[in-house]
């Protein structure tokens, strides 16, 4: 365990506290002492990752324990990003959680040395590893916003004016939120898919070997494919638009640990430990 | 140290009656101490009010007056040497003016003096004492009120202050506390969801079925946050459409075109007196495709009902009749009274300030704040001096406090010769404020 990452653990710690304090009290001063603590935290994190790009030489996802560590970073990035754009408070009680649990758990998992047989650099490995880590945080928060949705819609049509009803923002900034990120995620997760073809056929010589990995990012890739052609075609929005926002996430989530967790291909190592 | 002044009581003994403050009076009725006959009986209007201040500020007993007449309440608020004569005068002129006895008026009338004055203030601007608690139009109500007494020149400084504060204290509630964040009435509770649903209600398109006085009340709700979206009103007789349209500049359509206007629709207010479903589950499905299911609210406020309640069950079509906006607004209603709570709290955290204030609106306090302001800056200021001055003995040292005591006496002894008589006619409260504020000795 590395207790250099402690301090910007803590901080997402915290500032995930600060949300909550924020979902119950309704202050503001909450919520903005959530979006420091969540932004000191990011600073700290991102001066460990840079200095752990210069030992290695590349991007650091060479186990399991660099893998989270870095998405983490990444879902820091997104958020503090996307939270400045759509100023939509209440994504941070989903997403600064999430960002302190990837990270915690980048914690716990042994950094164990990586032997890696395929060489991890190149341009075009880099721009793969790097857009498709933000394309599926964006992702994330999309199916943030879609939970979200689903809970306000949930109250608007069964008549409960609770607790969620009055914190929560109305369908349609739901919605509207969700569908942009999706489309800025989709958009990341097709580049980041072409590079990978990219990169495959320069070291592979084909584009595509129906490698687990890869077949379960098609699966993704086509099902929020399938969600913005239906919204753009038959108005798919509200409720089904949320569902599916969460299933891509769903399938996004397997692609990302359980293919390698469960069967084999050629992204294995870099979630071994 | 020999201090300039003696003890309070042997002040007030030296000056008997004069050394007193006005004391704050309150004298009125309202929704909770008069039925509505009564209430409206005596309701100003603001001429009324404006001819009556100007009546009442002249008179000897009373020194500042503002009268706040709202269709709930009728209150005046003064400051009087002496509470009973002021409010006597007040009952006795009311009566005379508006043809109620005056035993009757007394029977309905509250009065509150000092410090429970202040704090009924406070709960009244801050809508804790409004018949529906939290509402927000008290605050405005108490600002024109008070307008119109300064304009007619009858406030001083202690309403002055007295009426500033109420209104903070009005806004730190209402930031502070969700006691006027909920919705109480049918009309508003609908926009509320409205806007759950929409967010943003300025293009959204309303379709009104039918007509009522609560339909057209939500109406003119909406239309206050809505600017460029249609309106289009629905009546089994166009005539009466026509009528209405015109009044909220919308577009009278036929009883058959509802379906199609569906289409373009976001909100349906439905008010008709018919028996049975005017809109059904059928005639919406199809049209939640045509919209690519941009979300639909139906808002029924008729009783039988006329919205299908399986509407409710299609996707982004969400439908509230009459009994469920009335949960709503029950619900809101418990959670304003605990909140409430809270607002207390605000209150008499400001009367006890105050009241400090008040208090310290006297000569007394006054010279000795004064006193000790000067005495603090000489000390400091001697303090530094002797610093460098390391060849004086202590006897020097009590030489130059002597002096120090000197100054600080004969600086004060004019300001206090002013302050205990400040002319006849002349409102002392007023220069003592003064001196405070120019001394600055409200810091702590």
């Amino acid at each position: 365990m590395n207790y250099a990452l402690l301090p910007a653990i803590c901080c997402y710690l915290i500032g995930s506290a600060a949300y909550a304090g924020f979902l119950f009290r309704q202050k503001n001063g909450y919520n903005q002492l959530a979006y420091a603590l969540i932004t000191a935290g990011f600073v700290i994190h991102t001066l460990l990752l840079a200095e752990a790009v210069l030992r290695a030489g590349t991007i650091p996802v060479r186990n399991l324990h660099e893998t989270l560590w870095f998405a983490a970073w990444t879902l820091a990035f997104v958020f503090l990003v996307l939270w400045w754009k759509s100023r939509l408070k209440i994504l941070g009680i989903f997403a600064a959680p999430l960002i302190t649990l990837v990270a915690a758990a980048a914690f716990f998992v042994p950094d164990t040395a990586a032997d890696i047989e395929t060489s991890l650099t190149g341009f075009w490995l880099i721009v793969h590893v790097v857009v498709i880590f933000i394309g599926e945080a964006c992702l994330a928060l999309a199916c943030a916003a879609g939970v979200l949705y689903l809970i306000q819609e949930r109250n608007i049509k069964f008549k409960k004016h609770r607790f969620f009803f009055r914190r929560l923002p109305s369908l349609e900034l739901l919605d509207n939120t969700g569908y942009q990120f999706v489309i800025i995620g989709f958009t990341a997760l097709t580049v980041g898919l072409v590079t990978g073809f990219v990169y495959a056929h320069s070291v592979w010589g084909r584009f595509w070997s129906w490698d687990p990995k890869e077949v379960w990012s098609g699966i993704t890739w086509l099902i929020y494919a399938a969600l913005l052609h239906e919204r753009l075609v038959a108005g798919w929005r509200g409720r089904k638009a949320a569902i599916f926002a969460i299933i891509g996430f769903a399938a996004m989530l397997f692609t990302f640990l359980g293919v390698n967790l469960l069967l084999e291909g050629h992204h294995n190592e870099f979630t071994r430990w | 140290m020999n201090l300039p002044v003696g003890s309070p009581s042997a002040e007030t003994r030296k000056f008997p009656g004069k050394e007193q403050l006005p004391e704050i009076v309150i004298a009125g009725i309202s929704h909770t101490s008069a039925p509505v006959e009564l209430r409206e009986c005596l309701a100003f209007s603001p001429e009324e009010s404006r001819s009556t201040i100007r009546e009442l500020r002249d008179h000897p007993k009373i020194r500042e007056i503002v009268i706040l007449s709202t269709c709930n309440r009728v209150e005046m608020l003064m400051t009087a040497h002496d509470p009973q004569s002021a409010i006597q005068h007040v009952e006795a002129h009311i009566a005379g003016s508006r043809n109620v006895s005056v035993a009757r008026l007394r029977q309905a009338m509250y009065t509150y003096t000092g410090a429970d004055a202040v704090r009924h203030l406070f709960r009244v601007a801050s809508s804790l004492d409004s018949m529906v608690v939290g509402e927000p139009q008290i605050l405005g109500q108490v600002k024109a009120a008070y307008k119109t007494a300064v304009e007619a020149r009858a406030t001083g400084v202690i309403l002055n202050r007295l009426l500033h504060k109420a209104f903070s204290v009005a806004k730190r509630i209402r930031s502070e506390t969700g006691i006027g964040d909920r919705a109480v009435s049918i009309s508003y509770a609908a926009v509320e969801l409205a806007r759950k649903i929409f967010g943003r209600l300025e293009d959204k398109t309303v379709l009104l079925v039918g007509a009522g006085e609560m339909a057209e009340l939500a109406v003119e709700h909406l239309n206050r946050s809505r600017s460029s979206g249609a309106l289009y009103v629905a009546n089994r007789t166009f005539s009466v459409g026509v009528e209405l349209a015109r009044r909220f500049s919308g577009k009278a359509i036929d009883f058959e075109e509802i379906t199609q206007t569906l289409e373009s629709a976001d909100i349906i207010i439905s008010s008709t007196g018919a028996s049975d479903y005017v809109l059904t589950r059928d005639q919406v499905r199809p049209v939640m495709r045509k919209r690519k299911n941009r979300p639909l609210f139906f808002i029924d406020i008729a009783v039988p009902r006329d919205v299908d309640p399986a509407i409710n069950r299609l996707n982004n079509a969400y439908v509230y009749d009459i009994d469920e906006l009335q949960g709503v607004i029950e619900e809101n209603m418990e959670s304003r009274k605990s909140e409430s709570a809270r607002a207390e709290r605000i209150i008499d955290e400001a009367a006890f300030r105050f009241q400090q204030w008040y208090d310290s609106l006297d000569v007394v306090p006054t010279i000795k704040d004064l006193q000790s302001k000067l005495s603090t800056i000489f000390a400091a200021e001697l303090n530094k001096t002797l610093h460098f001055l390391d060849h004086l003995n202590q006897d020097d040292i009590d030489a130059l406090e002597r002096m120090n005591e000197a100054v600080i006496k004969k600086i004060l002894h004019d300001p206090m010769q002013f302050l205990k008589n400040p002319g006849s006619h002349r409102d002392k409260s007023l220069y003592i404020d003064l001196i405070r504020n120019v001394f600055n000795l409200e810091e702590e």
